[in-house]
């Protein structure tokens, strides 16, 4: 979240009376400027050490009392976290803007590791639907399976599952990279804007319906294209990229990725052409 | 939004009331307007037992008109003389609450059609459930409320299914609320998060054959529907399977018979559900905090896939 302070000393394009105030935070940087670095910090941040590691047993804990812990043991310098019986609760690790180690031993359940930025998560189970929606920044692996929209709205990051995943898989994902060990459902990729999502499995109907951007690999079968996927051309780099990006998930030791499929936007959606390159930018 | 639950333990019972009543308190977020349990439990089989109302909860939140309890009195007995007249005999009667019935009754014929039809021409009466071992309870208020009011913590059985409702399409009352009785069939029960979009169009055909509709609640149309297709010779596997294509909308879905229970999932797969398989048990809701009421170790689920059926037998 970017906090909004008033500048005293303007900007060239202030000067233009493009923007009236300066916004900060690191997910938007185009509007940092280096002359306000004094003003520039990020809220609800703290300076932590990967060495100074803790557990905290949430067993009974509701989700904002263990969110709120969390938030207080970082803010303490701790930078190893691990998270003791999560017992399929919901919204646990939302909301963390700084680099931290996260474990948690056991199953999340629903909207786990939300609008997160920048920690490393490892979870030791199962996620329920929508694990790291909106993630920005950091890595997210769930050593089993996943529920539906994993990934949602993803702007940057790595985000991997070793099992098969739900349905929806990289909905509205808009950057980043999603990898799947088992299978996918149906609608992964749906209106995905950019962005790469690796599937080593099978994968449902409707792969990438009414994706705008981004490209999809698939290991397996593929139930059905959606509305404008189409097949490319699997290039020597595209194998290079995923082979070290699979050496660094710890997944798919020794698959062939020659063999995989890629998928990406044919781009004749109706409006698509209608978009003037600065405003496509936008909407990425 | 509403949530179901389910389990079935394989080769063995359990306490399954109290299982299923964990699981659905889990899930009360998802609402309490009402929660119903069908319940699968020990009984010799020898006699039918038939769970059902003379007149609605008119507590707090109920969409349903007042009645004098008088008139509940005058319905009961208007349907132990029709029981009578259809030659069944009561074995054994219990009235949990003054709008609340359960009858274990003699009776031997197999279709159940035209006995439902004729109890159910009493006004004001509906039957909950009709099986050798199926009892449908669902009344108002959350998991717990339900389960202490009818002393459902002690029932031992084999599998059970559950619904807590949030009503969005239909009102906060008994006859709405979840698991719905395969009607007529004995000892099928069915529970339903979603929203079908085709309802109306089903229940006019439905209906055009014979089956009736007690609310005008979705739901209630998967029951109908999969009871339609076995009276037509369908497995439940079968049915199931077929509703796939036969139902509009998104929906997740448990039906249970005497020994089975199965799930199927919309191929949109837009309801949630995750599940849990093993040898000796399978347990099975919206929310994986469902099954950590009575799994509360370290176990491995997985979300089926869209348009996926499962079946599991005892």
């Amino acid at each position: 979240m970017a906090n909004i302070k008033t500048g005293s000393k303007k900007t060239k394009a202030q000067a233009m009376g493009m923007h009236t105030e300066v916004l900060t935070g690191r997910t938007q940087q185009k509007f940092f400027n280096p002359d306000e670095a004094e003003n520039f910090y990020y809220f609800g941040t703290y300076d932590v050490d990967f060495n100074k590691r803790t557990d905290l047993d949430v067993k009974n804990m509701t989700a904002p009392e263990a969110n709120k812990e969390i938030d207080n043991l970082m803010s303490q310098g701790y930078g190893t976290i691990v998270i003791k019986n999560p017992q399929g609760k919901h919204s646990l690790g939302v909301g963390i803007l700084n680099k931290l180690n996260l474990i948690f031993e056991g199953s999340l359940g629903y909207f786990g590791m939300g609008s997160c930025d920048g920690p490393i998560v490892r979870i030791n189970g199962r996620v329920g639907w929508s694990c790291a929606e909106n993630l920005m920044a950091g890595k997210v692996v769930i050593e089993k399976n996943a529920g539906s929209c994993f990934g949602a709205a993803i702007r940057g990051g790595d985000l991997i599952c070793k099992g098969s995943v739900g349905a929806r898989t990289g909905i509205d994902m808009k950057g980043g990279t999603i990898i799947i060990g088992g299978d996918a459902g149906a609608f992964t990729g749906f209106m995905m804007q950019r962005g790469r999502i690796i599937i080593l499995g099978d994968v449902g109907i409707n792969l990438g319906d009414s994706m705008y951007d981004g490209t999809i690999f698939v290991g397996g079968k593929i139930g059905s294209y959606g509305s404008d996927a189409v097949d490319s051309e699997l290039t020597s780099s595209d194998q290079d990229w995923l082979r070290r990006k699979l050496k660094v998930a710890e997944i798919g030791e020794n698959f062939d990725v020659s063999k995989m499929k890629k998928i990406v936007a044919g781009k004749k959606l109706w409006n698509y052409d209608n978009l003037e390159p600065t405003e496509k930018k936008g909407a990425i | 939004m509403c949530g179901i639950a389910g389990l079935i333990h394989r080769g063995k019972s359990s306490n399954v009331g109290s299982e299923l009543q964990g699981m659905l308190q889990a899930l009360k977020h998802r609402g309490e307007d009402s929660t119903g349990y069908a319940l699968y439990g020990d009984t010799d089989g020898k006699n039918f037992i038939m769970r059902f109302k003379v007149g609605e909860n008119v507590g707090e939140g109920s969409s349903s008109v007042m009645e004098d309890v008088s008139v509940y009195d005058e319905r009961k007995k208007i349907v132990d003389q029709t029981l009578v007249e259809l030659g069944a005999k009561i074995i054994k009667e219990e009235r949990t609450l003054p709008y609340s019935l359960r009858y274990e009754i003699d009776y031997n014929v197999k279709d159940l059609l035209n006995f439902s039809q004729t109890i159910e021409s009493i006004p004001g009466v509906e039957i909950l459930s009709m099986g050798k071992s199926l009892e449908v309870i669902k009344d108002l208020g959350n998991a717990k409320a339900v389960c202490e009011r009818y002393s459902l913590d002690k029932l031992v059985g084999t599998h059970a299914i559950g619904h807590a409702r949030m009503a969005t399409e239909s009102g906060v009352d008994i006859k709405s609320a979840h698991p719905f009785w395969g009607y007529p069939f004995s000892d099928v029960s069915v529970v339903h998060n979603g929203q079908l979009t085709n309802y109306w169009n089903n229940r006019r055909a439905l209906e055009n054959k014979g089956m009736r509709f007690m609310s005008e609640c979705d739901s209630e149309l998967i029951a109908v529907y999969i009871a339609q297709k076995m009276r037509e010779g369908a497995t439940l596997k079968e049915g199931m399977k077929d509703s796939l294509t036969g139902l509009d909308g998104v929906f997740t879905y448990f039906v249970a018979t005497k020994d089975s229970l199965g799930m199927a999932k919309d191929t949109m797969a837009a309801k949630p559900l995750v599940l849990y398989e093993s040898d000796d048990l399978v347990a099975m809701g919206s929310e994986e905090i469902a099954i950590r009421s009575v799994l509360p170790q370290e176990i491995d689920t997985y979300d089926p896939f869209d348009g996926e059926v499962k079946v599991w037998q005892i």
